[in-house]
């Protein structure tokens, strides 16, 4: 199991790279917060051939900390000094800076497309040393190491994990009618370094996440109409899962990875199955007249929550992993759907209708109180990270399909732009293990 | 098979036109014309010249349109899939593919529900009118192929549609 582990992690990189020079993208932050922790990101020390390291850290790791919404950055023209090392931090002139916490690090070239990369992290107050790791790694494992190093100042400064050093999964689609491509692609959390993972000329929809993070379950058109398939990312090996007659639609993992839920036709009409990758066998779980579909599992695998017309417009509602005890959870606004758990299971993000415009909201599940995030129109596909701080989703922006996310409390939001083509469907990997250092 | 339909309907569409290239103009209102791009030949211009003219028309048009979130047939999508029924009754071999489709509002995958909804709706009629079940076979795209990638209303309603391929 280990063995294979590590194998996984070097195919993964050289896919990273190879994606990464092409990868042309912006991140616009489209509402952004005043308050939250106030940290002092230093630019880090560069010491090697080049006049610059190949990836800015310092800029990474303070960008991934102001899209989480939960820090503020120091301006940098209110630096007094540029520290580097341990010895030359003043805490005094960062109280005056009204920085609560400090930054410092390096990154020095020590071989050929080797970096030794340093930080420490400061509670200005009490003047001590929150973290201080160093790692050696080379050029294309710069990008990693900075969202690593942010989840250091995140968990350390709030108390929970961060979630930057995860992967997003999405589908783009460029060129128009016949000649359209479309690509099933995974990209670190902040949309850098994509790779391809499958495409088409025929539609891909639905990525899904397994829980170990190495596969992806999608449904494509490639022939002719919608099939359910598994790949494993590192490898690309893929198998087709569903293929019955009508739709293949809407795959969903259970927590322990070994079944898939899926919305299929096959008995004439949109019903929700679960399937047992192991066995084949196909359990049904909905039975009636209408449309059920867009299932997702509760993080402890007892219940499902799913999309019915039931009660004739789309609405939310959760039932047991047997199909046994349906409940509507949805009763404001004239649609509600394509449901799925925060990590605590404490909460759903969705998609919800209000005043004719598609919204991203999360509704609490104690009091079922919902909570509208966004106020564009058109967004769709919400997946929440999974530390669940923040929310993915995807929206249209003058025409083009783009990816957004928002945090959980709905006050920050950005866009990631690229350069071409419409974006759509991503998908918050889980946490990824496989790529995390020992210090 | 598409080739021979495709010299027929063209066929036709000549016989038409030939009988009523005067009467073209002024009735052309009647008949929407949504044919745009469908790769159809003849549409529109034979309304109310004889009863099998009429069905002539009607069988160039390869698309009927839904409302929002609704697989309810109307006059006109009823009118139309009555012409194919026919024709497909008239011709026993030819077998028949529904492409259900949706606009881009709402969630993908409740959409393919609905899409391939529209299509049993129409294969569902089609059966009632004499065409056996074998012979449809009903598929959907939900919101992914439309064919106006506007985002508006004109183009909701182009693409909220069931495509009828022989």
């Amino acid at each position: 199991m280990r063995k294979s582990t590590g194998l996984w992690i070097v195919v993964i990189v050289v896919l990273a790279w190879t994606g990464a020079a092409r990868a042309i993208l912006t991140i616009e932050i489209t509402q952004g917060v005043a308050t939250g922790i106030p940290v002092a990101v230093v630019p880090f020390r560069w010491q090697g051939k080049a006049p610059a390291p190949p990836q800015p850290v310092a800029d990474i790791v303070q960008n991934d900390l102001l899209r989480s919404g939960r820090f503020s950055a120091v301006p940098r023209k209110d630096f007094v000094s540029t520290p580097h090392q341990d010895k030359d931090v003043v805490f005094k002139e960062w109280r005056i800076a009204k920085a609560e916490a400090l930054l410092i690090g390096s990154v020095r070239e020590t071989g050929k497309d080797r970096y030794q990369v340093e930080f420490r992290l400061y509670d200005v107050f009490k003047e001590t040393q929150l973290a201080g790791y160093r790692y050696t790694v080379s050029g294309k494992l710069l990008r990693t190491t900075a969202h690593q190093i942010a989840d250091v100042v995140y968990e350390k400064l709030t108390g929970e994990p961060g979630a930057f050093n995860t992967r997003i999964a999405y589908v783009t689609r460029e060129g128009k009618g016949r000649q359209s491509v479309y690509k099933l692609q995974v990209a670190d959390s902040d949309g850098y370094g994509p790779v391809t993972v499958v495409h088409s000329p025929e539609p891909l929809m639905s990525p899904a996440w397994s829980p170990d993070g190495r596969r992806l379950a999608y449904v494509s058109f490639e022939q002719k109409r919608s099939m359910v398939y598994v790949q494993d990312i590192a490898s690309g090996k893929r198998r087709k899962v569903a293929d019955f007659r009508g739709i293949n639609s809407a795959p969903a993992w259970s927590p322990d990875g070994g079944r898939l839920a899926l919305t299929l036709s096959r008995d004439g009409n949109a019903e929700i199955y679960v399937l047992d990758l192991k066995t084949r066998r196909l359990q049904r779980l909905t039975r009636n007249h209408v449309i059920d579909t867009e299932p997702a599992w509760s993080p402890d695998g007892r219940h499902l929550v799913f999309t019915s017309d039931r009660a004739g417009p789309p609405q939310v509602y959760r039932m047991n992993a047997d199909g046994s005890g349906v409940e509507r959870l949805t009763f404001e606004g004239s649609y509600n759907a394509r449901a799925s758990y925060a990590p605590d299971g404490r909460s759903l993000t969705l998609v919800t209708r209000h005043g004719g415009k598609y919204h991203i909201g999360i509704l609490r599940l104690a009091d079922r109180a919902l909570q509208v995030l966004t106020d564009t129109q058109l967004d769709e596909s919400p997946s929440f990270a999974p530390n669940g701080r923040m929310v993915l989703y995807a929206t249209e922006v003058r025409g083009r399909g783009v990816l957004a996310s928002v945090s959980a409390d709905g006050r920050v939001r950005q866009q990631f732009r690229f350069e071409q083509g419409d974006v759509r469907e991503p998908a918050w990997s889980p946490y990824n293990q496989q790529l995390k250092y020992k210090e | 098979m598409r080739k021979q339909l495709y010299l027929w309907t063209m066929l036709a569409a000549l016989v038409v036109f030939a009988g009523c290239a005067g009467d073209a103009a002024k009735k052309e209102a009647q008949v929407e014309d949504r044919s745009a791009g469908a790769g159809t030949a003849g549409a529109g211009t034979a309304a109310g010249v004889s009863g099998e003219a009429i069905d002539q028309a009607l069988l160039s048009e390869r698309r009927v349109y839904f409302a929002f979130d609704s697989s309810s047939l109307d006059g006109e999508a009823t009118a139309i899939i009555e012409a194919h029924a026919q024709y497909l009754v008239n011709n026993p071999g030819i077998k028949v593919t529904l492409e259900g489709h949706t606009d881009e509002r709402g969630t993908r995958e409740y959409n393919l529900a609905l899409g391939e909804r529209r299509a049993q709706a129409v294969a569902r009629m089609m059966r009632v009118l004499g065409v056996e079940g074998g012979r449809i076979n009903t598929i959907s795209y939900g919101e992914e192929k439309p064919v106006d990638t506007e985002h508006n209303e004109a183009a909701w309603r182009q693409n909220r549609r069931v495509e009828i391929v022989y």
